[in-house]
C-alpha cells in the first residue's frame, strides 16, 4: 500500500508554507510539493516591508526560507518536483510529479501565480535577450541605458521607479491615459525627470538585432504602428494563476483563479485552495500567510 | 565536483576543461540566482563528470558582457570549449539536469 499523507500542498510560497505549519502543529501528517525553491513570487523580491514583525523589513527570499523552517520544525516534509497532474475525485486523491507519485486524503492549492506574457510569437525565446519580468533582478544590467516598462498597475510603477534610479531613461508603455497604481506611487513617478509615458499603447513586436534594441508600438486609438528603440523591455501587466495541473477538475473565474471563498474550500470536499491562485480581494503576503490557515481549519472539520 | 569560482583569471583554464561545465552567472541579491543555488550543489554533489563554475556578475561584469548576460540567472553549458546552450531563469533540477545533455 502506498502511503497516504492527510494533506499535500502544492506550491511552497507563503500560503503553502503557512498552511504546511498549522496542519503540521495540528499533527496531520503533511508534505508541500515545490517546484523549485520555498518562498515562490515572494523569493522574487527585494524587500518586504508590508508583512508585519519586520520592522526593518525583510527579504523575500530569506521569508521564504524561514516559513519552510518554521513547518518543518512541526514534521511538515518538502520534495521538489513539477506536478504534472493530480485526481482530486474521491477520498483518496493522487497527485503526480516528475519526481514521483503521492497519495493524500485533502489537498492544498498554493500554486500562486506568474508573470502574464506580452503574448509575442517565440516570446520564451527573448528572455535573456533585452525581456524582462523581473526589474529587480536584472534593473542592473542597464546602468544609462534606456529601457521600457509595459503596464500600468502598482508592480509597473514601482518597477518603473526603480529603473529609473539606474538607467538613463524610462519608457513607460500603458495600454490607457491613466495610472491604474495607487496614488501614493504617482507623485514620486512624476518627479522622476527621466521617466516619459507613452499612453494608449501596447506592444505588438520587439525590434531585434543581436538582441532586443526597440519595440513595436500600436496605438489602442488610432491603430498606428512605431518603432521605439530601447535597450531592454520590463513587462508587468499583471499575472496569470497557476492551475494548469488541475486539467480543468475545479472551476476557475473568468480570469483563471480557482473559486474559492474565504474558507478556501473549492467545489470538491477535501481541495482547498489558498494564495494568489484563489479568487480574492487582496494579494499579499500577510492574505496569502492567513488563507493557508483557514484552509486548515476546514480541512480539520473535513477529516 | 566542487563548485568553482570563476574569474577572468582562470576562465581560460575552465573552458579549456575536457568535462563539461555548467556556468551560473549570478549576484547575492539576485532571488531567483539564490534560488538556483543549493540545486547547483546537489548537482555539483552527484555529478563527477561535470564542472560548475559560478561567476558573480558583480565582480566579473567583463565575463558577463562577454557571454552577453542581462537576466539573472543566467546558465551556460560549455563542451570542449564551445557554448552548446545558454538560457536565462531559474528552473527546476530536472530541467538543468536535461541543459547538460544539449
Amino acid at each position: 500500500m502506498a502511503h497516504i499523507y492527510d494533506m499535500i500542498i502544492l506550491g511552497g510560497g507563503p500560503a503553502g508554507y503557512s498552511a504546511a505549519l498549522y496542519a503540521a502543529r495540528a499533527g496531520f501528517d503533511t508534505l508541500v510539493i515545490e517546484k523549485m525553491s520555498a518562498g515562490g513570487q515572494m523569493a522574487l523580491t527585494d524587500i518586504i516591508d508590508n508583512y508585519p514583525g519586520f520592522d526593518e523589513g525583510v527579504d523575500g527570499f530569506t521569508l521564504g526560507m524561514k516559513m519552510q523552517a518554521g513547518a518543518e520544525r512541526f514534521g511538515a516534509k518538502s520534495e521538489y518536483g513539477e506536478v504534472l497532474s493530480v485526481d482530486l475525485a474521491g477520498e483518496v486523491k493522487t497527485v503526480k510529479t516528475d519526481s514521483g507519485d503521492y497519495q493524500t486524503r485533502t489537498v492544498v492549492i498554493a500554486t500562486g501565480a506568474n508573470p502574464r506574457p506580452l503574448g509575442l510569437p517565440d516570446e520564451a525565446t527573448l528572455i535573456g535577450r533585452g525581456l524582462h519580468y523581473c526589474a529587480h533582478c536584472d534593473g542592473r544590467f542597464y546602468k544609462d541605458k534606456t529601457v521600457m516598462v509595459v503596464g500600468g498597475g502598482n508592480s509597473a510603477v514601482s518597477d518603473a521607479l526603480y529603473l529609473s534610479r539606474i538607467a538613463k531613461k524610462v519608457l513607460l508603455v500603458h495600454r490607457r491615459d491613466t495610472l491604474r497604481a495607487t496614488r501614493v506611487y504617482h507623485e514620486p513617478l512624476m518627479k522622476a525627470s527621466n521617466v516619459e509615458f507613452l499612453w494608449n499603447k501596447t506592444v505588438s513586436d520587439v525590434v531585434m538585432g543581436d538582441r532586443i534594441i526597440g519595440a513595436t508600438l500600436q496605438d489602442v486609438k488610432t491603430g498606428t504602428s512605431e518603432q521605439v528603440l530601447c535597450d531592454g523591455i520590463f513587462v508587468s501587466i499583471g499575472r496569470v494563476p497557476a492551475t494548469e495541473c488541475l486539467n480543468g477538475q475545479l472551476p476557475l473565474d473568468d480570469y483563471g483563479y480557482i473559486i474559492a471563498d474565504e474558507t478556501t474550500r473549492t467545489a470538491i470536499p477535501g481541495v482547498y485552495a489558498v494564495g494568489d491562485v484563489r479568487t480574492k480581494a487582496l494579494r499579499q503576503v500577510v492574505t496569502a500567510a492567513a488563507d493557508g490557515a483557514v484552509a486548515v481549519h476546514f480541512a480539520e472539520e473535513y477529516l | 565536483m566542487a563548485i568553482i569560482h570563476v574569474t577572468a583569471t582562470n576562465f581560460a583554464e575552465i573552458k579549456a576543461s575536457e568535462k563539461t561545465v555548467l556556468l551560473d552567472f549570478y549576484a547575492d541579491w539576485c532571488g531567483p540566482c539564490r534560488m538556483v543555488a543549493p540545486i547547483l550543489e546537489d548537482i555539483a554533489s552527484e555529478r563527477e563528470d561535470i564542472i560548475i563554475g559560478k561567476i558573480n556578475v558583480d565582480d566579473e561584469g567583463s565575463l558577463a558582457h562577454q557571454f552577453g548576460v542581462v537576466s539573472i540567472p543566467t546558465l551556460v553549458v560549455m563542451k570542449n570549449g564551445e557554448i552548446v546552450h545558454q538560457s536565462a531563469g531559474a528552473r527546476p533540477k530536472a530541467q538543468i539536469l536535461k541543459l547538460l545533455e544539449s
